[in-house]
């Protein structure tokens, strides 16, 4: 054909940009920036320490409007979740919010994520991959909607300390807000839903709005911020934060099941400590003969929050049981930080059963670059059960001022 | 409230019978419920024209698999055995062939059809050992399946160093390169091609054509018989073992439902409302059917769901039924010949060309046909010096682009009748009355998901571990008290009784093992 | 006269590769060609003034990097530049484009479906998770099953444990996968017509088997088990056209003190006594050699160089009825200036990838059914590619040389030869298609040649111009290749190999037939071993 019949929507060749780019860009400083589901997204936009520090000291402004979404609805939506995920999504009335994770057959993660239950009947699930093939697989037999709207939604997360009274200096009552909990609330003649939800392990909510809405909200936001310490942050501050809460992340302590190539490279939710979101009580879901058996016959794997002598990052370590006898290791490091506001030296790993009890006394080999030159040392870890930070403002209800 | 029975089969086709039969032999009191009025799904003799009946789907047996007789004492009346198939020719210069023989070809095809014969039987009789066992189930632990892949290893190696290179070889390959290899005749390759796509969606140029030539002579050398009042009278000797045994069948109440509770299957509800429990229930309708519509997706998990979409199974066979004032004239045969199977199937490419329609939905201009007069040899079926015809007729794909309307079936038909005319001229003026079932009819009438005689098409990656699919191949379903027995699972359709067999056995074991 | 250790018959590719290997070794090697040039199917040729055309095989991708690099070929001239991406133009004038960067593809794949967008990670883990599995066999001889020899059952038992490995849902995965269809297979997935049918071309190129037929899902697994610096499935041109292969194998072998005469077809291959002594050539001279290993196609050199007497019937018969079937042609054409595509974005990567003008399955199988009728396809799938914008060696500045495979293209029409009448009717039909899309295409043409299967098997020699020199179809596979029992390079008479892509793993320019036919030659006669192992992936 020599000539168009259509004008063809080209797809954008480099990165996109997500609606408040334009005011990220400005605050940037560093340029450092990355893709994230083809979203320019910054790793840092002035200091990545002072960025760690809002998150704990005030108030920190994070963009996740590339986190992928989808709306479910319908008749059968929460049957048709229920079926989706391990745990018991009856249990989530509106207004609340679940994490969830969800298996294929063989009970292995795909992914983990949230879902909001928006109104009765309509849920939004969030997650860090996309899914829409799977989630469509899923609708066989069931009358519900599967809708993708990552686009449709502009999300910002904002966490720290001072987070609810730079949002109440917004004019948002949120005392009532419980964690995960969500509610829908007015922002210049849009709905906007605010859910007490978030990645850090801190007191903290997301936003979530129309993109034609975006600049005017991170406007308003930054305005009522200036008293709180507000700040932009990139995401090299909330990969350490995440690991202080002791969250997973896919790629890191996981991978999507339906992506791993090798045998034995995918994990189940009970290797992964998440065994109370497994509800055996619910008849069927995907994964449940599976973990059924796995139960019956033990996991392999096991995932440790580790608490690790010293102040040498362990990133890529191998665990060992034994200080001595390095031969064979049980394990490996997923994630790993110095954490600044435990003073700790923390990190996830993955090891084989039944390593890994909480209170454990297991290695670490961790290598380090001092002037060029490496170094290699055991440091003795202990298996820690609960995440390291979990301050009681992350579930005070009403949240205090600071 | 107790239950009343230890197993409920949904519908009486002949596997259903079959396992029915041999629970109720094993002291379990079977209920088999049937949604047409006779038993036998697609193994009955009915009406289709005033005074005249026929085998109105499966029309001859070859397949009845000999350890479902001795396991059921089953002795079929036959009005005639071990058909000869004639290989119709345009000239009357028609091809005889037999088991074993063919007669009206070069002395050095006679040569090459004996000893192809001779390793194809070879073949299909160490297949057929394999039909009659549950498949194992690959990287287990379990003796019994770790003992049944060591057989099949050992079986293989008994063939002989040169025999198993040859299966090796042979087992994926298309039929159409056999035979152009093998012999010169265009008749006997086109009779031969003919065997191996009957009933699929493939043309002899498709790579595992060998795979269902075989299929189709395992159990009894493809010998062809006409059974005694047409195909019903073997489901009813089937109905009478299982009922003598102690099975209970109801006909006439369609299952509109397969229930679940709790997880696991808890009975079935019939169209009329009744609810009956049972714990178990095995379903001899196409896993396609039991999984979405009787049990519902929902039930499943996402994987085996979607698994269960991607089966495949397009029909392509259609059945055309001539009732007949008198016996057409075709130019070389004897009276005696038309008790015969006829075939028309002139060459390998014009097989292959028949098929190519069917690959974008349409059906074929010169269609394959398979015809029998079973009025020859058994004269009841119709009225006196009137005669039946009964073809099976390829391709005449399911998803036909235009839909089968009437005038499709219509023009069809008249396709049919002018390629069979071309043999048997004038035949169209002896034509009483006639009926065509295309596969949608086939799907409506005896309830099989896309009018596909094996419920799901016979190709390797439907085959034996992966039959129907994955996780569903030993009979029994990712959902506690559900088992399939149909032409869906392993091995596969044909009037054979193996999955039935199969099935049945299955479940016995299973419930030994727990 | 002279005695070599070892007569390799056929410059091509593979030829090379095992008389680099054995040369490396120590033996005196000489390698015959029938043709002036050498190369065979790998060649480089200047045949319109300044252009140079990769005028058989034309991008490259299955070289095992393990072959490359014991034979340093990096010494001997050849450069691998990797290129991305493919297009496929619909006929309502919109294009789906294959982009190489992963998140365009993505965009790109969703404007069409979100949901086959998504389903690409999951098809891409599945498909990979097969080639991982026969990467790991592409350098070693595939093990007899009927055999009891230690050797065979060790190789037995490590693809025995390399399946069961998978775990129980996998292994039946992976059954599926070799007995389907590319067809079937993709429809797993996907839910677009245009994106299944992009896809879908690797099941069939170089095949005599259309979309539906079961078994391609494997074929595709050949076109995707390449790689380019560890990207595996990823394609390349040799720098200067495929004929820097051949000529840097070559060197490599001229290195090692072999010697390589051109214009030297081989008669006959001379037995003695049930053993292999020596060629006759084609000008009656006679070359002696301890072992004769061909690389000519199977029906080539038992059918044509041999007396059936030589042979066992069983074997012979088996040669006579080993497929190998033309199916493919190819044009080559020297441009006087780049053609624009007006459906492209101006700038478009995609002018850099391989162009496709076949939008729907239907039309991909109707194709098919065109060859079946032996026929060339009017509606063909043309894998085009304009090498010159990657790499500037092959025509004058500004100029362009264009690369165009063609599916389906019968060996002979109706069984009998070509008509040069035909060989234009059948030119046109590709340059029309592509006309289509390219309206100032035409008028670019300074010269095109034209070639069916015929004319590659009367140049080059291999049987109906087949490119893999035998249909890849699971009979003819693995230890099936090219003849059960035979499946190891040995042939049947003393002192006689294979090492051409009859053999296992098969054709494209891989040359891992002639490395392990090299290797299995070492065993025999208890050298050292020079050919090197699998890399390996864990």
């Amino acid at each position: 054909m020599s000539t168009r019949p259509f004008e063809i929507q080209e797809v954008h060749q480099g990165r996109l940009q997500s609606p408040f780019h334009p005011r990220l860009a400005e605050l940037d400083t560093l340029n450092t920036w990355h893709t994230w589901k083809g979203y320019t997204s910054a790793d840092a936009l002035y200091c990545e320490d002072l960025e760690y520090f809002a998150i704990r000291n005030a108030t920190a402004v994070f963009d996740l409007t590339p986190m992928t979404k989808y709306r479910i609805s319908g008749p059968d939506a929460l049957d048709y979740l229920n079926r989706l995920v391990t745990r018991d999504m009856a249990k989530i009335k509106p207004g609340r919010v679940a994490y969830a994770v969800w298996c294929d057959d063989q009970g292995q993660v795909i992914d983990d994520g949230t879902i909001f239950h928006l109104r009765e009947g309509e849920y939004r699930l969030c997650s860090q991959e996309r899914h829409f093939a799977w989630l469509q697989a899923a609708t066989i037999g069931f009358d519900v909607t599967v809708e993708h709207e990552t686009e449709n939604v502009a999300a910002l997360a904002v966490q720290g300390p001072t987070s609810y009274s730079t949002l109440s200096a917004m004019g948002l009552d949120l005392a009532e807000l419980k964690p995960f909990g969500l509610t829908h609330v007015d922002f210049e003649g849009s709905e906007m839903m605010v859910s007490r939800t978030g990645f850090t392990g801190d007191l903290g909510y997301e936003l979530w709005i129309e993109p034609g809405k975006a600049i005017a909200l991170w406007d308003a936001l930054f305005d009522a911020g200036k008293l709180f310490g507000i700040r932009a942050i990139g995401t090299h501050a909330l990969e350490q934060s995440r690991i202080e809460a002791g969250f997973l992340a896919a790629y890191m302590e996981f991978l999507p099941a339906d992506e791993t190539i090798r045998s034995g490279r995918s994990r189940s939710p009970l290797e992964l400590g998440l065994d109370w979101l497994v509800d055996f009580k619910k008849p069927n879901f995907n994964g449940r003969r599976a973990l059924a058996e796995e139960q019956r016959r033990g996991s392999t794997w096991r995932l440790v929050k580790l608490d690790i002598d010293g102040n040498k990052p362990a990133n890529h370590s191998y665990i060992f049981a034994k200080s001595k006898n390095n031969k064979s290791e049980i394990g490996f490091i997923t994630s790993a930080s110095w954490s600044p506001v435990c003073k700790q030296n923390i990190a996830l790993g993955t090891v084989r059963t039944p390593h890994g009890k909480p209170g454990d006394s297991l290695w670490v080999e961790i290598y380090y670059q001092r002037e060029m030159h490496w170094n290699r040392k055991m440091a003795h870890a202990t298996v820690v059960d609960k995440p390291f930070w979990f301050p009681p403002r992350r579930s005070a209800t009403p949240p205090g001022p600071f | 409230m107790t239950d009343t029975w230890d197993a409920i089969i949904v519908g009486a086709g002949h596997n259903g019978l079959v396992c029915a039969a041999l629970l109720a032999k094993a002291g379990r009191k079977v209920l088999v419920l049937e949604a047409n009025e006779q038993v036998g799904g697609a193994a009955i003799t009915r009406d289709f024209a005033d005074g005249f009946s026929v085998s109105a789907c499966a029309h001859l047996l070859y397949q009845l698999q000999p350890a479902v007789r001795k396991d059921l004492g089953l002795k079929p009346r036959l009005a005639s055995d071990d058909l000869k198939t004639i290989a119709l020719a345009e000239d009357g210069e028609h091809l005889h062939l037999s088991n074993r023989t063919v007669k009206g070809v070069s002395s050095t095809d006679a040569v090459e059809y004996r000893q192809f014969r001779k390793r194809m039987t070879r073949f299909a009789d160490l297949l057929t050992t394999y039909l009659n066992k549950p498949p194992p189930r690959l990287g287990t632990k379990n003796p019994r399946d770790i003992m049944t892949l060591a057989q099949l290893g050992f079986d293989l190696r008994r063939l002989g160093r040169d025999e198993m290179r040859e299966f090796l070889r042979l087992i994926g390959m298309n039929i159409y390169d056999e035979v152009t290899e093998r012999f010169d005749s265009g008749l006997l390759k086109g009779a031969i091609c003919l065997d191996a796509v009957l009933g699929t969606h493939l043309g002899p140029r498709s790579p595992n054509t060998i795979m269902t030539y075989l299929y189709r002579q395992a159990g009894g050398h493809g010998k062809c018989a006409q059974p005694v009042g047409g195909m019903g009278a073997v489901s009813d000797e089937l109905a009478h073992v299982a009922r003598s045994a102690g099975a209970t069948i109801r006909t006439s109440v369609p299952v509109s439902r397969i229930v679940v509770e709790n997880g696991r299957i808890s009975g079935v509800e019939t169209a009329g409302g009744e609810n009956i429990r049972c714990m178990t229930v095995i379903s001899n309708a196409d896993p396609k059917q039991t999984v979405m519509e009787l049990v519902g997706a929902r039930h499943f998990e996402t994987g085996f769901a979607r698994r269960i979409t991607h089966l495949r199974a397009r029909g392509n066979a259609a059945k055309l039924h001539l009732a007949l004032d008198g016996l057409p004239e075709i130019a070389g045969l004897s009276k005696k010949d038309f008790g015969q199977r006829l075939v028309i199937a002139p060459d390998e490419n014009y097989v292959e060309r028949a098929f190519n329609p069917a690959k974008y939905g349409k059906t074929s201009p010169e269609p394959v046909i398979e015809i029998t007069f079973p009025s020859l040899s058994d004269p009841a079926l119709a009225p006196t010096g009137h005669h039946v015809m009964s073809a099976v007729v390829q391709y005449a794909p399911y998803a036909l682009r235009e839909g089968w309307s009437d005038a499709a079936s219509e023009a069809f038909k008249a396709t049919v009748l002018g390629t069979i005319a071309r043999y048997a001229p004038g035949i169209e003026a002896r034509v009483m009355a006639s009926e065509l079932l295309t596969p949608a009819d086939i799907e409506r009438e005896f309830h099989m998901s896309g009018g596909h005689w094996h419920h799901a098409e016979l190709t390797l990656d439907q085959f034996l571990f992966v039959r129907p699919v994955n996780g569903a191949a030993q009979y029994s379903l990712p959902l506690d008290g559900l088992y399939l027995c149909g032409a869906g699972t392993h091995p596969g359709g044909g009037i054979s009784g193996a999955a039935g067999r199969n099935a049945a056995r299955a479940i016995l074991q299973r419930e030994k093992a727990a | 006269m002279k005695t070599y250790d070892a007569i390799v018959v056929g410059a091509g590719h593979n030829g090379l590769t095992t008389a680099a290997f054995l040369a490396r070794a120590g033996l005196d090697v000489v390698c015959v060609e029938k043709n002036d040039y050498i190369g065979g199917a790998a060649v480089s040729r200047n045949l319109y003034k300044d252009w140079t055309y990769s005028n058989c095989s034309y991008v490259c991708s299955l070289l095992r990097p393990e072959i490359f690099r014991a034979l340093e070929l990096h010494k001997h001239g050849l450069q691998i530049t990797p290129y991305g991406g493919s297009v496929t133009f619909l006929e309502n004038g919109d294009y789906y484009g294959s982009y190489h960067d992963e998140e365009v593809a993505y965009r790109e794949m969703a404007r069409f479906s979100r949901h086959d967008a998504d389903a690409y990670k999951s098809y891409s883990a599945d498909t990979m998770r097969q080639c991982r599995f026969i990467r790991e066999f592409l350098l070693s001889t595939a093990p007899d099953p009927t055999s009891f020899k230690p050797g065979d059952i060790r190789e037995l038992v490590k693809i025995g444990k390399k399946f069961t490995e998978m775990g129980e849902d996998r292994m039946y995965e992976t059954i599926r996968f070799w007995t389907m269809s590319v067809a079937e297979y993709l429809d797993e997935y996907y839910e677009t017509d245009v994106i299944k049918a992009s896809f879908s071309g690797s099941g069939i190129i170089g095949t005599a088997l259309g979309i539906h037929s079961p078994g391609t899902a494997y074929v595709l697994l050949h076109h995707y088990m390449g790689e380019v610096d560890g990207n595996v499935g990823s394609w390349g041109f040799a720098r200067g056209g495929m004929g820097a292969v051949s000529k840097s194998i070559a060197s490599a072998f001229q290195a090692a003190g072999g010697e390589i005469r051109t214009e030297a077809g081989v008669d006959k291959i001379i037995v003695r006594n049930g053993k292999a002594t020596g060629v006759a050539l084609e000008n009656g001279d006679e070359i002696e050699g301890r072992l004769v290993v061909s690389a000519m196609d199977v029906k080539r050199t038992f059918l044509n160089c041999m007396d059936e007497k030589d042979l066992p019937e069983a074997f012979h018969r088996r040669v006579k009825n080993f497929k190998i079937r033309g199916s493919s042609g190819k044009l080559n054409i020297a441009l006087d200036g780049l053609p624009t595509f007006p459906a492209l974005p101006k700038g478009s990567s995609l002018m850099h990838s391989d162009m496709h003008f076949i939008d729907s399955m239907e039309r991909m199988e109707l194709a098919y059914d065109d060859w079946k009728d032996g026929h060339w396809s009017e509606d063909p799938y043309v894998d085009m590619l304009i090498p010159t914008l990657n790499d500037p060696t092959m025509a004058p500045p500004g100029k362009h040389f264009m690369s165009c495979f063609v599916q389906y293209c019968p060996h002979q029409i109706e069984g009998r030869r070509w008509t040069s009448e035909e060989r234009d009717a059948f030119g046109k039909t590709v340059i029309d298609q592509i006309a289509k899309y390219s309206p100032d295409f035409k008028d670019l043409i300074l010269h095109a040649e034209v070639r069916t299967p015929q004319d590659i098997e009367d140049e080059i020699g291999i049987t109906e111009g087949n490119i893999f020199h035998g249909e890849l179809t699971m009979d003819q596979l693995l230890f099936n290749r090219p003849v059960p029992g035979y499946a190891q390079y040995r042939s049947p008479v003393e002192g006689l190999y294979m090492c051409g892509s009859s053999t296992h793993p098969g054709g494209g320019v891989m040359a891992a037939p002639g490395a392990n036919a090299a290797r299995e030659i070492l065993k025999d006669l208890k050298r050292s071993n020079t050919v090197p192992e699998n890399f390996g992936d864990d």
